[in-house]
């Protein structure tokens, strides 16, 4: 077996709400579904046939890239050489506007991501795919999940109803540090607002750069609530979020909170150091300089090795080939990504022999 | 170390300051709480004069939504940039041991004492009914 390297970010897609999760669904949102020919619930952040949300090696000859368990194996495992991964659903159940439909398709996805999913593959882990819409509906999918040690975090959309630091939420949180279950912030929207601050952007690739304002907002509003005081255990994990612009992102937040503190006296160090003890990030998209000497800066500014996580995006097209590894990191930073800051963070991930 | 006496404690109400050129330097005190404290009236920042400061509470918080206030009048806030200081010691809240404004002890003495010297300001006249601050640089 290969050496040990955990994918902290794999796609697996859901089908259809009619096909996929249809044995999953409780019996009124199946006839529901089947007589409101509710099916295609796939986010406008990942359409399954632009090109970006599927390589082209990874499509299968029918269906949605990721959607076939043998395809993703042979991808994420024998193509690029992980020896885990943890999947993370991007679907519709986390946009609908109907909190109960929510709810419920949410916990379809679980039971099908755990009965088709992980117990075919001791590797594959999963992220708890949750009802934000409405806060205690997904404290309830949390509590429902948390005796599985195959699920090892909590996913929400970079997007959602609202800024994640906001009071409501922190019942979520709560239930999440309490069984060791970090929240990963992955792209995507569920159209609730514009995607940038100031309105509609015209193109698609408009969206994508903008998603980064999306993280460094969610980040400001979970530091400067008070989060991370009120729960010391939890962790953040931003997934396909980029990461180059922490950097600036973290000296401008320090500054700033030299200044204004006194509107959130609750924090009461430096938002960078926050950021590093509680925020870890994916390492794919690495949008980082074209040359080693660049590439060291910005891990060194950031000042954590801790915090960087491998991950390929499988299946979505962010690199072409079998090597998912970003170039120019330094070893050292290669060697702690690919198991020691993945358990670190995720401590109910157990590695299958 | 000089002793300057600067002021009639009078000079300076509760809650107000006055500046002092002493040796070249621009020396700020203030009168909190029944104390005066003198620091140097520049901010270690950009240099903004920190009598026009706001004298705020020491602000803490045990979690979100809750806030602690205690040594009011003691904290200045920068009038520029919003960073503050104590004027007990002139460190700043959010890095004490590297960023600090330059204190300077302060004593107050009563006239009769006083007349018995040693001290610098000489042009100053003391009355042996007044109490004054003297700052020691």
């Amino acid at each position: 077996m290969a050496a040990t390297r955990i994918d902290c970010d794999i796609h697996p897609a859901v089908g259809g709400t009619r096909t996929t999760l249809l044995p999953y669904l409780s019996d009124h949102w199946k006839e529901q579904v089947v007589s409101r020919a509710i099916d295609g619930l796939d986010l406008n952040s990942y359409p399954p046939n632009m090109p970006f949300a599927g390589r082209a090696d990874w499509r299968p000859a029918n269906g949605k890239p990721g959607s076939d368990l043998n395809m993703v194996q042979r991808g994420a495992f024998d193509q690029l050489g992980s020896s885990h991964a943890i999947c993370n659903v991007i679907y519709g159940a986390q946009a609908v506007f109907d909190s109960y439909m929510a709810a419920d398709f949410c916990k379809a996805i679980n039971d099908w991501i755990a009965a088709e999913w992980l117990s075919r593959d001791p590797r594959l882990s999963a992220s708890i795919v949750v009802p934000m819409q409405a806060p205690d509906l997904a404290v309830e999918e949390i509590e429902r999940r948390a005796a599985d040690n195959r699920f090892v975090s909590v996913l929400v959309l970079a997007q959602g109803e609202t800024l994640l630091g906001r009071r409501h939420y922190w019942p979520v949180w709560q239930a999440a540090a309490k069984h060791k279950l970090p929240v990963a912030i992955h792209a995507g929207s569920a159209y609730r607002t514009a995607p940038s601050s100031i309105g509609w952007p015209s193109y698609r690739y408009e969206y994508y750069l903008a998603e980064a304002q999306a993280f460094q907002a969610q980040l400001l509003s979970l530091i400067y609530e008070g989060v991370f005081g009120k729960f010391p255990d939890l962790k953040v994990v931003l997934m396909e979020s980029g990461v180059s612009w922490l950097p600036a992102f973290m000296w401008r937040a320090n500054k700033t909170w030299r200044g204004v503190r006194v509107e959130v006296p609750w924090v009461e160090r430096e938002p960078a150091s926050i950021i590093r003890d509680h925020v870890r990030v994916t390492m794919q998209p690495f949008d980082g300089p074209p040359d080693a000497t660049g590439v060291a800066d910005v891990i060194e500014q950031i000042g954590s090795d801790k915090m960087f996580l491998f991950a390929s995006d499988y299946p979505h097209w962010q690199f072409d080939g079998d090597d998912p590894m970003p170039p120019y990191l330094p070893d050292s930073i290669v060697s702690r990504m690919c198991v020691d800051n993945p358990l670190e963070t995720f401590p109910r991930l157990k590695l299958a022999a | 170390m000089a002793r300057h006496i600067v002021a009639r404690t009078s000079d300076i109400p509760p809650g107000g300051n006055k500046v002092f050129g002493i040796e070249g330097r621009d020396i700020v005190v203030f009168h909190v709480n029944g104390e005066f404290f003198a620091l140097l009236n520049r901010c270690p920042h950009e240099g903004a004069p920190l009598e026009k400061a706001a004298c705020v509470a020491r602000l803490t918080s045990p979690e979100p939504g809750v806030y602690q206030r205690s040594r009011v009048g003691e904290l200045l806030r920068c009038p520029w940039h919003g960073w503050e200081f104590d004027m007990r010691n002139g460190q700043s809240w959010f890095d004490p041991k590297r960023v600090k404004v330059r204190s300077y002890p302060v004593a107050v003495e009563s006239g009769e004492e006083l007349q018995k010297g040693p001290y610098v300001a000489e042009t100053f006249p003391v009355h042996v009914e007044d109490s004054y601050v003297i700052i020691e640089t």
